[in-house]
């Protein structure tokens, strides 16, 4: 019997778990470690932020999910990984420290057959002074509960527009080195959807800052589609929605600290600036979770084990990180996942190390990055939980001695569909696919294939994000035909 | 609202009025609707390995 432990019940690991139970039945044990009891469908927070949903349409309760799948569900969160096991323990193991189920702050050793490392990022608040809801004074949507308390300050603005009070709102990321500009693109669009359905639009005047070196990179060094006879930049496509909703933008910018009422942001050109707001929602950077790495001796090995930013080493090529933009290749990254010195690790979604940026790095003369950071967006993180999981299931069940299933970001499209508005006659959405999500400059001419390379705004690119919303929690609940709902 | 000379606006493609009916045309985006999720379904199918 092979036990697999799955560290973090999100987006990647849950896919990951859910599948092994399906595949490998009640003869092996699948574990999985979280800390939250609720399972959070993250994209739908933008809507929780603006009022447009409640935070119950968008979490459910894990146990009962776990409990139908056979899987061992435990409400705790990993600290450290022995994959070498410890001076009296055979075995590889991770300690855990429990969040829940009446044994809080109880730590336990959990031994495993195979780990799988889906922790997703830590919200890094404390990179910006003044920074998040809980120590500083912008509001966040990264969070169900950061999304209730934003839509009750968003709430207590329009009230006082309504007034006759005019307002300054500030929206992007709140560091030079975030990804997930997406998040803060949808909540721009739905700020301002609400504020024209409120009737203040004419009150507010909206800002959008970003860490982007053009609009519309997303962190993924943006995209060319083919729009109205042309081979158009995504650039253009995202600067006429900001055009056409008159919401100003402020690019290539470092958030560097944030006081009540100001943000203080440095440019790429190296100058200082200040921007006033009355609201504000800044996107942090992301970071791992801080796992620690233990060898036999009980030696701390994580440097061996996660970069220096907390996350996981794969099978990237990670020389390639040191090397130029112009030398970087699609095959810089990972494919299986699994972790070069410990192969019965793996390391899926944002838990995984990238071997570099996918946009070009960017300093301003103070030598300050400015650049977003590679973006792994549900549909990637979702498929590289099921490709772990097929792999570990054609080793237990078939003897496979290598990993058989891959998912790397660079044979890999996404489908993201970024709302600019709920309703369902006056909501609408920009749907996006690009293939590959890493851009190819050797086989593609502008580093993707343009005809799996796509985006366009309307109502029905709201209606498709409406019907993820219930397709991705019906499948995260295990309901009738789950496995039919693709990654 | 008017766009003021030499700011950011001026110098973005905006949407015509025909362009913002068809975005919210229930029946046109109907079939848009088809047509995004063919091509959703087709990126799916060719990312699996
Ligand atoms: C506001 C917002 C909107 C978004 N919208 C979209 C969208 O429209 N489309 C899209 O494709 N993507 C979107 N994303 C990105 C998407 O949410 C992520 O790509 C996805 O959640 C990543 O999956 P993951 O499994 O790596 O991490 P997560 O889903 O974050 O899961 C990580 C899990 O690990 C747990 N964990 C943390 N620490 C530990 C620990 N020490 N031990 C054990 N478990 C731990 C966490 O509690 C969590 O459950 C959005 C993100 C945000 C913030």
């Amino acid at each position: 019997m092979a036990r697999i432990v799955i560290l973090g019940g999100g987006v990647s690991g849950h896919t990951a778990a859910t599948f092994l139970a399906k595949w490998l039945g009640r003869d092996h044990e699948v574990v999985v470690v979280t800390p939250n009891a609720k399972w959070n469908w993250i994209p739908s927070n933008i809507w929780v932020g603006v009022g447009g949903m409640s935070k119950q349409e968008v979490i459910f309760d894990l146990a009962p999910v776990y409990k139908k799948a056979g899987i061992d569900y435990r409400q705790a969160k990993a600290i450290s990984i022995h994959p070498e096991g410890g001076v009296d323990v055979e075995k590889q193991f991770v300690t855990i420290e429990y969040t829940g189920q009446g044994k809080e702050g109880n730590s336990e050793k959990l031994s495993y057959d195979y780990l799988i490392n889906a922790t997703g990022p830590k919200l890094n608040f404390g990179a910006t002074e003044g920074l998040g809801p809980d120590a500083g004074y912008t509001v966040s949507v990264c969070t169900a509960d950061h999304a209730v308390h934003a839509n009750e300050k968003l709430d207590e603005l329009i009230a006082q527009m309504k007034s006759g009070e005019e307002k300054k709102i500030l929206i992007g990321t709140g560091h030079g080195m975030c990804t997930c500009q997406g998040a803060a693109f949808e909540y721009t669009f739905n700020v301002d959807h609400k504020l024209r359905e409120e009737g203040v639009r004419d009150k507010a005047t909206l800002t959008y800052i970003s860490n982007e070196y053009e609009l519309g990179d997303f962190g993924v060094g943006g995209m060319h589609i083919k729009l109205g006879g042309y081979v158009t930049s995504g650039k253009v496509f995202a600067e006429s929605l900001y055009a056409e909703r008159n919401v100003k933008w402020i690019k290539r910018a470092h958030v560097n600290r944030v006081e009540k009422g100001k943000v203080h942001y440095e440019t790429l050109d190296g100058s200082q600036h200040e921007e006033e707001y009355d609201f504000s929602m800044l996107i942090p950077p992301f970071a791992g979770v801080g796992l620690k790495a233990y060898d036999k001796a009980g030696e701390d090995i994580t440097s061996k084990v996660f970069n220096p930013g907390g996350f996981m080493f794969v099978d990237a090529d990670y020389s390639k990180g040191t090397k130029p933009f112009e030398e970087w290749d699609a095959a810089d990254w990972p494919s299986y996942l699994q972790n070069p010195t410990y192969k019965n690790m793996y390391a899926v979604g944002i838990a995984f190390a990238p071997p570099h940026l996918i946009s070009k790095p960017m300093k301003s003369p103070n030598g300050t990055p400015i650049n977003p950071t590679p973006p792994r967006t549900g549909m990637p993180s979702a498929m590289m939980g099921k490709a772990v999981a097929g792999s570990l299931r054609d080793m237990i069940l078939n003897g496979a001695i290598e990993p058989t299933h891959t998912a790397n970001m660079s044979e890999m499209g996404a489908a993201c569909v970024a709302s600019a508005g709920k309703g369902f006659f006056s909501g609408s959405a920009v749907a996006m696919t690009m293939y590959p999500v890493i851009p190819n400059y050797k086989k593609y001419e502008y580093g993707r294939d343009l005809n799996g390379t796509f985006g366009e705004i309307g109502l029905a690119g709201h209606w498709v994000k409406h019907f993820l919303h219930f397709a991705f929690l019906w499948k995260a609940k295990l309901k009738p035909f789950w496995t039919i709902i693709p990654e | 609202m008017k766009v003021k000379p030499y700011s950011q606006n001026a110098y973005t493609p905006v949407p015509s009025a025909f362009t913002k009916f068809r975005r919210n045309c229930v029946i046109w985006q109907f079939f848009r609707f088809i047509v995004i999720n063919i091509k959703m379904t087709v990126l799916i199918l060719k990312s699996h390995h």
